[in-house]
């Protein structure tokens, strides 16, 4: 069981974002999806949670085909799967402890006191140890990427997915986030989705690589097998090279 | 000829987005409706929306109701002059602040209050992806959200509006005596004159729908809140025009259907 994209096309006023996008998470790994800004990987994201449903296509997630289920349904689904937002997606009225421990409060068996433990590991985890009563706007940019991190891990999810994990940070806060990615599929087993186009970023964590460019899966394989790659248009972008890439348009 | 149908083409634009807008708000209500029963994600939060829309408006409501009460007591008693017994100012101040002017006056100075700090907050937990990530955790975001303000702005409307009628009255009568020359009890015969208790009860049900009406419309264009800070601009000013509008048109329909 895992999670399977097939043949997703999805289109806002207009315009077609995805256009046949199809790719197969292996379990356990932690897989990159690169691609340049806008070119759909965050609306990818979203459809493995059901934030956003495809105009044609399927998204199995266990088993269960995430588009074609009702919303109770989704929530079910939801609960395997923590998400690690862009721009951390803090709730600004509650403190740290409080977003850690809200997906818990839907959990079956928590206590408060046992809620309040599973925080303190789980900020513990990221290096957040005694943040528990500050608020997120008396964090930095790469303190609330690590306090999303430890709110995404409390449930203890069999997935995390991560949108632009290291977006907007210092190269020093990005190899401390990427660590953490790779220390959570070390330590915790799960299976990672990393959506970014910081392409050093996507070469430490991966077991594997997939490029969206124009709405589909251009490339997929293992970080070295990308980096091989003699196609001008995975060349030119994991190169930042964008004559290769207009040489082939 | 294409530079001709540029504006039937952005009226057919313009209609076609009202049409949406209608549609998602229909769908929100049914979401809304529905998620009614979902009593342990709205009821921890009843309280504090209570709090937050109904007693700390109390201060403006008050201020409103208190000058709107001497106005309309020193208005009164000039248009009476010579011509109806000025007991009559306490019929005046009674009947209109009640009926009228109590309601709508503090349902507008609320719609800037209550439903643009819903729109504001709620649209910037949408641009920020707070809402989503609700979604995420498994919460219903309407059930979260949106279910608990408006309950709150349902109950406590009525209780501010009928506390601002009350201060209103209060305030024509003070004036009355200390400006108009006038007696407690010609005050209190005037008021009583024409006084129905019916007269209470019909500005409970517009109060009612009052509350409704701005936290709704606050919680409806801040969920659907689009492009940042702009767009939650946007979505705080429509929420007060919108629901102004509806309140005026509320106000004309209950007397039309009530009276």
């Amino acid at each position: 069981m895992s999670i399977e994209l097939v043949d997703l096309h999805k289109g806002f006023g207009g315009d077609d974002i995805l256009r046949g996008f199809s790719l197969t998470i292996p379990e356990g790994q932690t897989t990159s999806v690169i691609g340049g800004s806008g070119s759909g990987k965050s609306v990818m994201l979203k459809h493995i949670v059901g934030l956003l449903r495809p105009d044609v296509g399927d998204v199995w997630v266990d088993g269960e085909n995430v588009a074609r289920l009702d919303q109770e349904s989704v929530y079910r689904v939801r609960r395997k799967v923590g998400y690690v937002f862009q721009f951390a997606a803090l709730f600004d009225s509650m403190t740290i402890a409080e977003n850690v421990g809200l997906g818990l409060k839907r959990m079956e068996g928590y206590t408060s006191a046992k809620i309040a433990d599973r925080v303190r590991e789980c900020l513990d985890r990221v290096n957040l140890s005694g943040f528990e009563s500050r608020l997120p706007a008396e964090l930095s940019g790469g303190q609330r990427k690590r306090a999303g991190l430890a709110r995404a891990i409390a449930t203890e999810p069999k997935y995390i997915l991560y949108d632009e994990p290291t977006t907007g940070l210092d190269p020093v806060t990005t190899a401390v986030i990427d660590e953490l990615i790779m220390r959570m599929a070390d330590e915790l087993g799960v299976t990672g989705v990393v959506v970014t186009h910081d392409m050093n970023s996507a070469f430490r964590v991966s077991d594997r690589v997939a490029m969206l460019y124009d709405g589909r899966v251009r490339f997929e394989g293992t970080p070295d097998e990308i980096r091989a790659s003699e196609d001008p248009i995975v060349r030119g972008f994991i190169e930042g090279r964008p004559e290769l890439m207009e040489s082939v348009l | 000829m294409l530079l001709s149908l540029a504006p039937v083409q952005a009226v057919g634009r313009g209609a076609l987005r009202s049409v949406a807008a209608v549609g998602r708000a229909g769908y929100m209500g049914m979401e809304a409706a529905r998620a009614l029963r979902k009593v342990g994600f709205w009821a921890p939060h009843l309280l504090g929306q209570m709090r937050r829309i109904g007693v700390e408006s109390v201060p403006i409501a008050l201020f409103i109701a208190t000058f709107t009460g001497i106005v309309l007591a020193l208005q009164a008693s000039y248009t009476f002059t010579g011509a109806v017994p000025l007991y009559f100012v306490g019929t005046l101040v009674g009947k209109t602040m009640i009926m009228e002017l109590g309601p709508v006056l503090t349902g507008l100075a609320l719609s800037g209050r209550v439903g643009a700090n819903i729109a504001a907050e709620l649209g910037t937990m949408r641009v920020t992806e707070q809402i989503d990530a609700l979604e995420t955790l498994a919460y219903d975001p309407v059930a979260y959200l949106v279910v608990p303000r408006i309950l709150a702005g349902a109950v406590m409307f009525p209780m501010v509006i009928i506390l601002a009628n009350a201060v209103g009255v209060l305030a024509g009568w003070g004036t009355a005596l200390s400006l108009l020359d006038m007696s407690s009890p010609e005050f209190l015969r005037g008021l009583r004159l024409y006084f129905d208790p019916w007269d209470v009860q019909f500005s409970i049900i517009k109060s009612v729908t009052f509350g409704i009406t701005v936290t709704a419309v606050g919680c409806f264009f801040g969920f659907h809140t689009r492009g940042g800070a702009y767009g939650v601009g946007k979505a705080t000013t429509r929420t007060v025009v919108v629901s102004s509008m509806i309140i005026l048109v509320l106000d004309a329909f209950w007397a039309a259907v009530l009276l």
